[in-house]
């Protein structure tokens, strides 16, 4: 069930406790307990809100930065790692194969802010060598969603 | 003109859905449960190759038979899924749909007056398929407390000695009914005894929801006499790719090969071609595809549990077939009604065979929002029938 389960609340986190039972063809009680679990495990770690902040009169920029940052003796990128995750402008930190190491995204009001961060807050970490800043022009699909799509039905209304 | 038309194409009644088809056509706000075809898009990775399929040029007539690789795919398949092995070369074709198979089947099997035992409710085009074939259809009435599953007694009772070829319609389109290992044996039995032939249309084989599917033709001695149709438009949502195929005994695809080689050619080169990549890299989205399909199945059951509404649980295809004799009603009128009342479209039974009288099909190739809607107002159309 756990691999269904997640896959179904990854879709819909609002979907309720009843019809999520009815979905999985489960109790309703062990469901429950069985979310319980996955959260305390870290599996579940939030039930966010998938924005298309574009449509809104709120500005955001986002940008995705590329960090080379050198590893610290006993404890690799970790460290590094952390001390950028803490601001909470920063959306996402992940690890990265290939050219460079980290790969930071961040979410701000405007261009200067993501400039200001950059230049004040993170070149200036001691274990960061250089950073390459990209600007999201247009967000697409986001979290498996595309933005912007109306999928009409094209199908006949009735077919044997 | 004054000069008569084919009889036996005049005489055949135009589909029970047609009829349906234009009342509802009529109304643009109407929400369906009326299709036969899957709400997925073809996943992008099989589109694609079909797009570079184009991009090469590969704009060409395969070889009658269907591309070779495709074929291999398909015997791979065949091998890894349903435990039946086929030769590439000699036992397998690639039709225009299973809709070509079924057609071409019947023809390369039977002789004028040669009887084919069709169980219904089932699918449209049996019946008039074998009568275009310049077959005799013997129907066989399946009954709901069986869960409309074909049983020995009834087989037993429906052959003669004109008896050709049994159709074999599971997981079943309209009814959702499967038929497992122990009952396809009992059939075999009887099949084998009496030397016939078995057509099994297994179009939705990747659509089951209890165990995995068994194909009759994967049974002691039942490969020799059977001609098993399967092909992409359920499982891969490829209907408009219009892609099936047969696999039977050489002496049997040698004949239906020439039947299509004079009448199709071949089918079209680049569905072949994305569906040689179905074959070999859809089975995850077969898969999730499925598990979507199964949630939606629970919750209509859920949701006729909810309201009364009697339904024998179906394991296969992505149909539910509703008895609503409760009502006095014939399933025309509910659905008439349903339709004019509340805007739903589903399907009378009868309209894929008498035996489909009291009953009306409703499809979950639909979103669960889409499902959630329509039940709502079932729920208040049978209350309001109740009183
Ligand atoms: C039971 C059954 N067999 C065969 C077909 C034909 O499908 P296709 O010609 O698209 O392969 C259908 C389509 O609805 C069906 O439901």
């Amino acid at each position: 069930m756990r691999e269904e389960l997640l896959s179904v609340l990854e879709k819909n986190s609002r979907i309720d406790l009843k019809e999520l039972a009815v979905l999985l063809g489960a109790e309703e009680i062990d469901v429950a307990n069985e979310i319980k679990k996955l959260e305390e495990e870290g599996i579940i770690c939030g039930y966010h809100t998938l924005i298309n902040w574009d449509k809104t009169s709120i500005d955001k920029v986002s940008a995705l930065i590329e960090v080379k940052v050198t590893p610290q003796r006993g404890q690799g990128f970790d460290k590094i790692a952390e001390r950028i995750y803490n601001y909470p402008e920063v959306r996402a930190v992940y690890l990265i194969s290939g050219g460079y190491d980290l790969l930071v995204t961040l979410e701000e009001k405007t261009l200067r802010e993501i400039a200001n961060f950059v230049s004040d807050k993170l070149s200036t970490l001691d274990s960061v060598l250089s950073t390459a800043t990209h600007f999201v022009l247009k967000k697409y699909k986001d979290h498996g969603t595309v933005f912007d799509k109306k999928h009409e039905d094209e199908r006949e209304i009735i077919t044997p | 003109m004054t000069k008569p038309l084919s009889e036996v194409v005049q005489n055949i009644k135009p589909s029970g859905i047609r009829k349906f088809f234009d009342i509802v056509s009529e109304m643009k706000d109407a929400i369906s449960l009326g299709v036969g075809e899957p709400d997925f898009d073809t996943p992008w990775h099989i589109r694609d190759e079909g797009i570079f399929a184009l991009e090469k040029g590969k704009t060409f007539y395969t070889s009658n038979s269907g591309l070779k690789e495709l074929r291999e795919e398909i015997c791979n398949y065949l091998k890894r899924k349903q435990n039946v092995a086929y030769d590439p070369l000699s036992e397998v074709i690639v039709t225009v749909g299973g809709s070509e198979a079924i057609d071409i089947g019947l023809r390369a099997l039977v002789n004028p007056g040669d009887e084919v035992i069709i169980p219904q409710p089932s699918y449209v085009s049996y019946e008039p398929c074998a009568v275009l074939a310049g077959a005799k259809p013997v129907i066989i009435n399946l009954k709901a407390e069986n869960e409309f599953r074909l049983t020995p007694e009834e087989l037993q009772s429906a052959i003669t000695d004109k008896t050709k070829v049994l159709i074999l319609p599971y997981p079943n389109n309209p009814t959702g009914a499967i038929m497992e290992r122990k009952e396809l044996e009992e059939i075999a039995k009887i099949i084998i005894e009496n030397d016939i032939y078995v057509m099994s249309d297994e179009i939705y084989a990747e659509l089951t929801y209890k165990g995995e599917h068994v194909s009759i033709a994967s049974l002691d001695g039942m490969k020799e006499r059977t001609i098993l149709i399967n092909g992409f438009s359920k499982a891969y949502a490829m209907t408009g790719w219009r892609l099936g195929y047969a696999c039977a005994p050489k002496e049997i695809i040698r004949q239906m090969t020439k039947i299509h080689q004079f009448a199709i050619m071949c089918a079209p080169t680049t569905s072949q071609y994305a569906a040689v990549e179905a074959l070999k890299n859809g089975d995850d989205d077969v898969e999730s595809m499925r598990q979507a399909y199964n949630q939606r199945r629970r919750f209509l059951l859920n949701a006729f549990k909810e309201m009364g509404l009697e339904c024998f649980e179906p394991y296969g295809a992505f149909y539910v077939f509703p008895c609503i004799k409760e009502f006095g009603m014939t399933s025309e009128e509910f659905a008439t009604r349903f339709l004019e009342e509340e805007r739903v479209a589903a399907i009378p039974g009868n309209a894929f065979g008498e035996s489909g009288e009291g009953f009306l099909r409703i499809s979950y190739a639909y979103s669960l929002d889409n499902l959630k809607i329509a039940m709502e107002r079932l729920k208040r159309f049978i209350e309001k029938l109740r009183g």
